[in-house]
């Protein structure tokens, strides 16, 4: 009798060369990967990557997976963390030709399905848009995509990651709505929201329950817990909100 | 080999806190929140703590029975498959040994149930014999809502997924039933310091 079908073998760790990075802030780079082996992945999921140092010592962390399902390499979007011990390494130090190692694609709940008809809703704290731009990408590639709207939450202009491309997704006219509000300080001219996500604002600019729309919320603590609170608050059934949590800790 | 990372230097710590941390964990000072949907919200009185399943005879506590039962103070270190771990945990709440005890247990696993419906599934013999508790006090304070309040398991011997929060009821099992995460890509053990983190670990 052999092993059954869904049971994937162990996760193995994976060597990782470096092909390119992209600074998309002055916390945030992207770092464009070759990973051998790489077994594919859905939006959503993420990684755990260990750096070895050269007396052997090792270091991991997860980070969320921002390339869609099928692109030729796999981009990780990873954000500074001052005080932590891998990120500042991935943000600062890594270039071209580096290699390391990483494991997965890891996680089974906070994913999206291409081929699923609901309504998709997106809501982000800062980096927390990284897993959703995962799906955004994944969803412009199909044909006849879901309604969709990103809700974007960022402390200032400086602070928007992909700002360029999720202009560009949403300029596509297909179906695709995407409103960012900045909550710290809006430079002059500034067109999108300001200040925090509110009832209001969810009630008005979000997907009404009635549609039944698939949410998927991804960012500090604070924010995933006051959307989630919000939303179940505007009908909107536990179940069909899925979250995904980083912090309060520093610790990337 | 594993591949070295150039210039990767890591942070190292001392042998002492070294020992305490398993294989691929880092030291956090905060307390880090991770659930896969919103916090449900439990209204204390018309919370109940059950012990069911595969017992004698099943029980249930109202949430001014729960805290009449016997209590302990406990000290843990825990460990998230997340990678941070934290020392010197501090909890009070209930032993699992007086509360599986009040119910004769004829079964090998137990399935933890939660407000909102999230599950995870352990072998007993890991939770016996003074390695678990239903905790809702952390740091001197209610357990809060995030963190799992009014009460959740505390398993600190396995990941942090097992000890799940907003508990309702502890059901025992003759077979071992994979619970939410564990049907998702989560190890069905869980042991940190056997870093069993997914399947095939």
């Amino acid at each position: 009798m052999g092993r059954l079908s869904w049971l994937p073998g162990r996760l193995s760790w994976l060597p990782v060369t470096v092909l390119d990075t992209r600074t998309e802030n002055p916390r945030v780079r992207t770092l464009v990967l070759d990973v051998e082996g790489w077994p594919g992945h859905r939006a959503g999921q993420h990684v755990d990557v260990r750096l070895t140092a050269e007396d052997g010592y090792s270091a991991q962390r997860s980070y969320s997976i921002a390339s869609a399902p099928g692109e030729p390499s796999l981009r990780l979007t990873v954000e500074r963390m001052d005080d932590g011990e891998v990120s500042p390494y991935l943000v600062d130090e890594v270039r071209p030709g580096d290699r390391f190692e990483l494991r997965g694609p890891i996680g089974g709940h906070f994913v999206w399905a291409p081929g699923a008809s609901s309504p998709l809703q997106l809501l982000a704290g800062g980096s927390g848009v990284v897993p959703l731009m995962a799906m955004l990408r994944e969803r412009a590639g199909i044909a006849a995509p879901p309604p969709a709207v990103l809700l974007l939450s960022s402390r200032s202009a400086e602070d928007v990651i992909f700002g360029d491309e999720l202009a560009g997704l949403d300029a596509r006219g297909d179906g695709l709505r995407v409103v960012q509000t900045l909550t710290r300080s809006a430079p002059a001219g500034w067109e999108g929201h300001r200040g925090r996500f509110d009832r209001t604002a969810l009630a008005t600019l979000g997907i009404p329950a009635e549609r039944r729309p698939l949410t998927y919320i991804c960012g500090p603590t604070a924010f995933v817990e006051s959307m989630a609170d919000l939303l179940i608050g505007l009908g909107h059934p536990a179940n069909r909100v899925r979250t995904e949590r980083f912090g309060p800790s520093a610790s990337g | 080999m594993p591949i070295i990372s150039r210039g990767f230097r890591g942070r190292r710590q001392a042998p002492d806190v070294r020992a305490r941390i398993p294989p691929g964990q880092h030291l956090v000072g905060d307390f880090p929140v991770l659930s896969e949907g919103p916090t449900p919200a439990v209204e204390l009185d018309r919370w109940t703590l059950a012990v069911a399943g595969a017992v004698a005879e099943p029980r249930q506590w109202t949430w001014p029975e729960f805290r009449a039962l016997e209590r302990r103070s406990i000290t843990v270190d825990i460990h998230c498959v997340t990678t941070w771990s934290k020392l010197d945990t501090r909890w009070e709440g209930v032993s699992l040994d007086l509360l599986l005890g009040a119910v004769d247990p004829a079964g090998t696993h137990l399935v933890a149930e939660c407000y909102g419906g999230y599950t995870a599934n352990m072998p007993l013999a890991e939770v016996t014999g003074g390695n678990a508790w239903v905790v809702d006090t952390y740091d001197g304070a209610p357990l809060a809502a995030e963190h799992g309040g009014p009460a959740r398991l505390l398993v600190p011997r396995l990941y942090l997924w097992k000890s799940a929060k907003w508990l309702r009821r502890l059901r025992v099992t003759r077979t071992d039933e994979p619970g939410f995460w564990e049907r998702r890509g989560y190890n069905n053990h869980g042991d940190p310091w056997r870093e069993e983190r997914y399947w095939g670990d």
